[in-house]
């Protein structure tokens, strides 16, 4: 019995995992949330994941959320190679506290930029307001400079000379808020040159897959979001 | 003020203000672990973690931060997690079982957007804020938080809990454990959030036992007596350092 990966590529915690899984050859079948249909707000996805968030994972019996917890899970399952998620002690430390600090700053930011500039004019049918983008964007900024001075420094990835799930989890994040044509990269050599090395690392033609429905952002819509699955997730937005 | 220690002193440092919710959970781990660690103090109110030799250990100026030998940790999962492998500590805190293990990040992950990023609240409006600007925050501001919170205590019972005594399994893990610290944060302001809620009331016993009553209360000694707190002294340089984050959270 295959892994089920239940994924939407809009979603940035869920390229990494295509991406991951993908790279590291691990048999999964794509079970797609399509997130702007609101399939992720269903009763059925709703056994997968009580929560309603993609990813997603179902292995048998056994389901879990969260990208970080389905990332780690399959690296043990699946023996991935030890760069991702190295086994000595400080370099995996290093790992976890990107991991863990990614959440409420790289994570949260990008996220914002997406939600103000695509997603919510999406929803509610009108432009997006600038005020608040310019906003965000400042903050992302603020939180990219924290990355380059602390993360990633003068190094060729977070986590020494080889890629790790930090890098995966951090490309993923700063390529959002480029689909929405805010090139966070633009002023930033060392931060492009990074992702250059990522990119390699990943396989240039799996990131551009990963990639494709993000950068082709203007041709989202919500024409099929039933109206009250519209409601809700307005309200969930908040932005 | 404290001095950082030069080079030939070796040993485990812990940087720690028990104000601090995840700084409770790496002291309750090290201590209950019988872990070897110098506390050091990093007092938030005197406005410590911005600057002089903390703030160059740390840049990203928050506790709790460790320091063993050469290596400066930030970020409380990833030193649980560092300790837990470093000292061997019990299964139990972090299984091996792969599935088990999995639902530990699972939590420590939803944790951060949700759990953390919402118990904290109701001390902000009720104690800091005032404390830091002089103002007080319409009821609204708290009762606005508070349901934020329900929503997130709800998720937490429904998906986390269910009907097990810890949140994997039989026994208490780092998921309890970063749970636990930051669901005292609104008891120590009057915000009892155990009360009508039978089931986590249970788990709050279930882990404090775990954890041992001594140390439990130990830990939250700081907390359970922020209103003594008001009087205190705000450090001016914190004061400027915290503004725009204060002016966001008054919106």
């Amino acid at each position: 019995m295959v892994v089920e990966l239940y994924l939407d590529l809009l979603s940035q915690p869920c390229r990494a995992l295509f991406i991951f899984a993908k790279k590291n050859n691990i048999p999964f079948e794509f079970k797609h949330v399509e997130l702007l249909k609101g399939q992720h707000l269903s009763e059925e996805f709703g056994k997968v994941n009580v929560l309603k968030k993609v990813p997603a994972l179902k292995d048998g019996a056994f389901t879990l959320a969260e990208s970080i917890a389905i990332l780690l899970y399959l690296s043990r399952k699946f023996n991935t190679p030890d760069h991702w998620y190295p086994s000595d002690l400080q370099k995996r430390a290093r790992v976890d506290e990107y991991l863990s600090w990614q959440h409420t700053t790289i994570r949260e930011k990008g996220c914002q930029i997406f939600i103000i500039k695509v997603l919510v004019p999406l929803l509610i049918g009108q432009p997006f307001s600038p005020e608040k983008l310019e906003e965000a964007v400042k903050e992302l900024n603020s939180v990219l400079n924290q990355f380059e001075e602390k993360f990633l420094q003068n190094k060729p990835f977070i986590v020494g000379n080889e890629i790790s799930l930090a890098d995966l989890m951090a490309i993923v994040e700063l390529m959002e808020p480029v689909g929405c044509g805010c090139d966070i990269f633009e002023n930033r050599p060392k931060l492009v040159e990074w992702r250059s090395r990522v990119e390699e690392a990943v396989g240039k033609e799996l990131f551009q897959q990963a990639h494709e429905i993000l950068l082709n952002a203007k041709n989202l819509s919500t024409t099929q979001l039933p109206p009250e699955l519209r409601e809700s997730m307005k309200r969930l937005l908040k932005p | 003020m404290f001095i950082l220690k030069n080079a030939g002193r070796m040993g485990l440092e812990l940087y720690l203000d028990l104000l601090s919710q995840p700084c409770r959970a790496v002291y309750i781990f090290a201590k209950k672990n019988n872990i070897p660690f110098e506390f050091k103090h990093v007092e938030l109110f005197k406005g410590q973690h911005c600057r002089g030799e903390f703030g160059k250990m740390n840049i990203l100026k928050k506790v709790p931060a460790l320091k063993d030998g050469v290596l400066t940790l930030a970020e409380s999962t990833a030193i649980l997690l560092y300790l837990s492998w470093k000292y061997n500590t019990p299964d139990h805190w972090y299984p091996s079982d792969t599935q088990k293990r999995a639902q530990v990040d699972e939590y420590l992950s939803w944790h951060h957007t949700n759990i953390r990023g919402n118990a904290g609240k109701a001390l902000w409006i009720k104690v800091l804020i005032p404390l830091f600007t002089g103002q007080t925050l319409p009821p609204e501001k708290l009762q606005e938080v508070m349901d934020e919170l329900a929503i997130s205590l709800k998720q937490f019972e429904e998906k986390f809990l269910q009907d097990k005594p810890f949140i994997v399994g039989s026994e208490i893990s780092l998921a309890d454990l970063m749970a636990i610290v930051e669901l005292m944060q609104p008891i120590g302001v009057g915000c009892d959030i155990f009360e009508d809620r039978p089931k986590l009331s249970e788990w709050r016993n279930q882990v404090e036992e775990a954890v041992g009553k001594e140390l439990f209360q130990e830990a939250h000694e700081l907390i359970l007596n922020i209103k003594e707190l008001s009087n205190i002294q705000i450090d001016p340089q914190l004061k400027e350092h915290l503004a725009p984050v204060l002016r966001k959270m008054m919106k």
